[in-house]
């Protein structure tokens, strides 16, 4: 073994920037940070919901306006990034095997993206938007 | 064989992960029409009370809000290390008892309505 191995210098912080395909690991990873978010806004809520009809009609005044479409509209963007790369690494999570061979791995994401525009379209139908 | 929590919190993440592939977006667009002024029937005081009040609502409300936590916790653990931040069991410590605290705050919410 060399006694001066060659260590290539790379950034603790800043390593993701060297290549797009590092950033688009770490756009895939940040969602994360919206879901959570999203998970308080919701248990947040429940808990004004928990506490009577004028104190969850308050929260939903509070979450009316500017400010709030344009975060929400961010954690969507995040939240549609989160569930495309999520489907699209379904065929290397869930390897469907048929005898011998494999079912090609296009037909396992199609089935998440058909089943995905299914609950949605259910849930905006429960919820009264369609 | 050594003992780990790893498979534990994976699942978890793996399960929170394909519940918001699947349900995040449509849910974040139920409180965007809201926050744009058309909220939903079902955000309406009435609608989402009932909702939570039937114990599949309150199911699937704990369901999300759970595994959601979960899923960003676990992932949030391994994004700070990729940031840079290497103190991996601090930082564990703290999203895994914000996941477990959200998670029993929401039991607490939902078992009041």
């Amino acid at each position: 073994m060399s006694r001066r191995p060659f260590v290539r210098p790379v950034s603790r912080t800043h390593w993701y920037f060297k290549h797009p395909r590092y950033l688009r690991y770490m756009s895939r990873e940040v969602t994360c940070v919206f879901i959570g978010a999203f998970a308080l806004l919701l248990l947040c809520a429940v808990e004004r919901l928990s506490e009577g009809q004028a104190a969850y009609e308050s929260f939903l005044a509070a979450i009316t306006g500017p400010w709030s479409t344009l975060g929400l509209s961010v954690v969507w963007i995040f939240a549609v990034h989160n569930a495309i790369s999520w489907f699209n690494v379904t065929p290397k999570a869930l390897p469907v095997q048929i005898g011998e061979g494999f079912l090609p791995g296009r037909f396992i994401v199609a089935a998440h993206y058909a089943a995905w525009i299914l609950i949605s379209l259910a849930v905006l139908f429960f919820a009264g938007v369609l | 064989m050594a003992k780990s929590n790893k498979p534990i919190v994976w699942s978890l993440f793996a399960a929170g992960g394909t519940l918001a592939a699947m349900l995040a977006p449509v849910l974040v667009l139920l409180f965007l029409l809201a926050a744009m002024g058309h909220a939903p029937g079902l955000l309406s005081y009435a609608q989402l009370y009932a909702f939570a009040a039937h114990p599949l609502g309150k199911l699937f409300l704990l369901t999300v809000i759970a595994l959601f936590l979960w899923h960003a916790a676990h992932r949030l653990r391994v994004a700070l290390h990729d940031f840079g931040l290497r103190q991996d069991r601090f930082v564990a410590v703290i999203v895994y008892f914000v996941a477990a605290t959200g998670t029993a705050l929401s039991v607490l919410y939902l078992a009041r309505i």
